[in-house]
């Protein structure tokens, strides 16, 4: 999930005219808020939760972790926004009606960040990989959460309205927009070529799993590419490698689209960035 | 990174050490958890206590299911709509005292069966002559179940069959033939119906039923005028079939209640069973609903509330397929048994095994899932199961069927049904927008559970160990004494597929009693009548059914397991009358008929 969606940049952008909500949706807060308020939501409204229990675990295992792996490698205290909603996320999809699944997504999600890294930056998104990792490694007693929200209008236009009024003010609507888009196109080309029918092609994307993926898991800025066409290539890419898993009928085809293209997207633009570093001094 | 790369190997070897935890789990698990070798008779005595032999063709029993076909707009998705049916239910019809058989058949047109028990171990079909065979004519809708009670008091059990269509009520002449009531009784014309049971639940002498509406009772499945008929949720859906309550009035009439006493829901109900879980004297109602959380309605002998939520059975919505009772720790305590679905890489919800709490205050409950503590969570696609002594070492074991739809062996539908399922309610609400299954399998071929109970509080499966191999789309499984012999044998009715009887062999040196009620002043069925044994220091409490598991009913008759050289202290009735009896002075290895004191 978007572990690090405020990005310093976006954060230092706060003019003394806008409102206090305002400021307070460029916070780095925001995106924990955001997901404890869906998170509220669902339960009031549908019970979401199996256990409250299994999502604090989840929690407290992912703060746990970052405290001490931070405090160990980088030798500070980390901000826990991060690991607070990585722990959420987890709890939030991860579902299993065992209790370690739990603390071990959480806890893999976190050291990934620290254990698979290149040139300074990890590489992949911590929650994507990490439930990823379960659903591969433990399908036995591991599934994610498709329907734990109810199925209805409602809620789903509300988490739209106020997920598209977050991202568009962190400024990243355009890699949710791109995707969905996208997903939309590739829906209608699969409908065509599987001879599905098309409201089962999109049905995928007016579920929770989707709102989540879209709002939080995409748009991480910290494993994201820099710019902003590339972040709209990237979102195109993770469409498309997602159509080709769901034509090999993949059931978890968006986590594990992510989960290849990301770092894939980030090591290029490394190897781009590298190159132009390196032609520069010639050039100049 | 501050570190050096020590500490970042170090890092880097605990990351790989979390990523093979999973495995780690699933060793441990699969060695606690499953006897996955087969044995022949003789091993499975030795080491389990029981051998189960599939022995339906050498009964004379060569019945198979067929299942219905519906509307030709649900084409595509019809072997997943048009999957249940199956239903078994043990009767005494003719009071020989020995269990006959009833099973279900689905298709339009086709006929149910009636196994008289011919007491040289085999069963002959009388159906037909006895007039309950016929009940699947066109256009009357196809059974789905049959649960049997003796309404009218007259010494013989009556039968009501549920449907996707109309439910009908039979007058059993004494064991001479049935008489189709329906009209009399004052059932409703169309009821899509999965769950059905008995019970006095006003304690006034005479058995009333429930019926669970599945579908809504306004769509004919075989005319339809719109696809929009699935639930609206995978686990929230509330546009089911509405509940019914008939209140006996003892004059061959009942009166719909539902409403006026407090049972008001469109969930979509598959199974139901009810129990005196509080130790009221009244009997609750327990149901098990598909596509959302199970309901518990509390009786206090006039009202019911439904309290699910209260009881903490109500929060975590599943697919709910099976409510079986059984006293698992003898504790003189009622577990509860709730069968939904587990997929490996797709779908985990697991069973759910709801324990009571200990120290709650009189007169309430609240219960606890410890079916993954226990043993007996993941089942795959998991329908009926009925908890029974198949050992006689004096814990209730747990059988259960499974499996839904077994077509291609190599093409799953689980990728279309999970793209739909978590879809909005207009996409997933409507049958038009489900992928065609063309011939793909939806959790088939499902090998069978038969958890052993070790009376410490763990199940292990030894299904494959003690006989039961196969992998039919197994849905009702009801137990009884088929043969008189002291063992609890399984009959389970598996969807187009064979009647499977499986005869029980047990070790002779673990011993058993077995019990026969009848009432006087409680109804004659004794339904509801609950029995305490006490023994060796234990107890177990027993309670005689009007119908549990999914689509079946077991034999009336209560059989109780006690283990090797038992000392029987005494057996305690509790009628539902009110009426207590205790029994001195019983032996092992008999059957006991009891009529309630006058």
């Amino acid at each position: 999930m978007s572990e690090q969606i405020a990005t310093p940049n976006i954060a230092l952008e706060k003019p003394g005219g806008k409102s206090r909500l305002l400021s307070l949706l460029d916070s780095r807060y925001t995106p924990p808020v955001f997901i404890t308020l869906i998170l509220l939501a669902g339960h009031l409204s549908f019970g979401m939760l199996e256990s409250y229990q299994k999502t604090l675990l989840a929690i407290a295992a992912s703060i746990a972790t970052e405290l001490v792996l931070s405090r160990f490698f980088m030798g500070k205290w980390p901000h826990l926004a991060s690991a607070y909603i990585t722990g959420i996320s987890v709890g939030i999809l991860v579902r299993s009606p065992a209790y370690w699944p739990f603390a071990l997504g959480a806890m893999i999600s976190i050291t990934s960040k620290y254990v698979l890294r290149y040139k300074g930056r990890h590489l992949w998104n911590p929650s994507n990989l990490g439930i990823s990792a379960l659903l591969f490694l433990a399908s036995d007693i591991v599934a994610s959460l498709s329907i734990q929200w109810g199925n209805f209008l409602l809620p789903l236009l509300v988490i739209w309205a106020l997920g598209a009024v977050i991202i568009w003010r962190l400024r990243r609507f355009h890699i949710t927009g791109t995707y969905v888009v996208f997903f939309l196109l590739f829906a209608v080309l699969r409908s065509w070529m599987t001879g599905s029918p098309m409201l089962s092609e999109i049905s995928p994307i007016t579920g929770p799993e989707y709102q989540l993926f879209i709002f939080f898991m995409i748009t991480d800025p910290k494993t994201t590419v820099k710019s902003k066409k590339g972040q709209c290539a990237v979102a195109f890419a993770v469409a498309l490698v997602e159509m080709v898993m769901r034509l090999d009928r993949v059931i978890y085809a968006p986590f594990y689209a992510l989960f290849f293209v990301g770092p894939a997207a980030l090591l290029i633009e490394m190897w781009w960035q590298s190159r132009r570093v390196q032609a520069a001094p010639a050039t100049a | 990174m501050k570190r050096g790369p020590i500490a970042r190997a170090v890092l880097a070897v605990f990351f790989v050490g979390l990523l093979m935890v999973p495995s780690i789990f699933r060793r441990v698990a699969a060695d606690r958890q499953s006897a996955k070798t087969r044995l022949d008779m003789k091993e499975s005595l030795a080491r389990h206590g029981f051998y189960l032999q599939e022995v339906s063709k050498a009964a004379g029993v060569d019945f198979v299911h067929q299942g219905p076909t519906l509307d030709p707009k649900l084409d595509g998705i019809m072997p997943e709509v048009a999957s249940m049916g199956a239903s078994v239910s043990i009767v005494d019809f003719d009071r020989d005292g020995w269990p006959d058989i009833y099973v279900t058949n689905s298709k339009s047109g086709s006929k149910n069966a009636l196994y008289r028990n011919m007491h040289d171990g085999t069963f002959k079909d009388v159906a037909s002559e006895m007039g309950v065979a016929d009940v699947n004519k066109p256009g009357t809708g196809v059974s789905m179940g049959a649960v049997w009670g003796d309404y009218d008091n007259d010494g013989y059990e009556d039968l009501l069959l549920i449907k996707w269509g109309q439910p009908e009520l039979f007058h059993n002449d004494h064991g001479h033939g049935f008489t189709r009531v329906t009209e009399q009784a004052g059932l409703p014309k169309w009821i899509n119906a999965n769950s059905a049971v008995w019970f006095d639940y006003d304690g006034d002498g005479l058995l009333d039923f429930f019926i669970g509406g599945y579908y809504p009772e306004d769509v004919d499945l075989w005319h339809l005028t719109t696809t929009k008929i699935m639930p609206d949720s995978f686990e929230y859906a509330k546009n089911g079939g509405r509940k019914y309550l008939f209140h006996n009035l003892g004059n061959g009439k009942f009166e719909e209640v539902s409403a006026k006493v407090g049972i008001d829901s469109r969930r979509w109900a598959l199974a139901a069973g009810a129990a005196d879980l509080r130790g009221t004297g009244h009997q609750d109602l327990f149901i098990a609903n598909d596509y959302g959380v199970s309901e518990l309605y509390l009786n206090d002998g006039k009202r019911f509330h439904e309290a699910g939520e209260e009881t903490g059975i109500g929060f975590s919505p599943k697919s709910g397929m099976n409510v079986a009772f059984g006293d698992i720790m003898n504790q003189g305590k009622y577990s509860v048994y709730v069968s939904n679905i587990s997929e490996e890489g797709v779908l985990i919800q697991g069973n759910n095994l709801w324990v009571p709490e200990d120290g709650t205050p009189a007169g309430t409950i609240k219960y606890q899932n410890l079916a993954r503590d226990m043993g007996v969570e993941l089942g795959g696609w998991s329908f009926g199961a009925q908890f029974g002594d198949l050992n006689n070492d004096g814990n209730l074991d747990l059988y259960l069927t499974n499996g839904y739809v077994s077509l291609d062996r190599n093409r799953s539908y689980w990728y279309d049904f999970s793209k739909v399922s978590g879809g909005n309610s207009t996409i997933i609400g409507d049958a038009k927008n489900w992928p065609a299954m063309d011939g793909r399998s939806l959790s088939g071929y499902q090998t069978k559970r038969v958890w052993m109970n070790d009376g410490a509080g763990r199940f292990v499966d030894v299904a494959q160990a003690v006989g039961v191999t196969d992998t039919y789309d197994g849905r009702a499984v009801a137990m009884a004494d088929l043969w008189n012999t002291g063992a609890l044998d399984v009959v389970v009715a598996t969807e187009r597929g064979p009647l499977l009887i499986y005869k029980n062999t047990v070790d002779p040196s673990n011993q058993w009693i077995e019990f026969q009620l009848e009432g006087t002043k409680s109804n004659r069925s004794a339904i509801g009548a609950e029995l305490t044994l006490y023994w060796d220091g234990k107890k177990q409490v027993q309670e005689v059914s009007g119908g549990c598991g999914f689509a079946a009913q077991n034999d009336r008759r209560l059989h109780f397991g006690l283990g090797r050289e038992p000392k029987i202290e005494k057996a305690v009735i509790r009628w539902p009358s009110g009426k207590a009896q205790t029994l001195d002075d019983l032996k092992s290895d008999e059957l006991y008929k009891v009529k309630e004191p006058q």
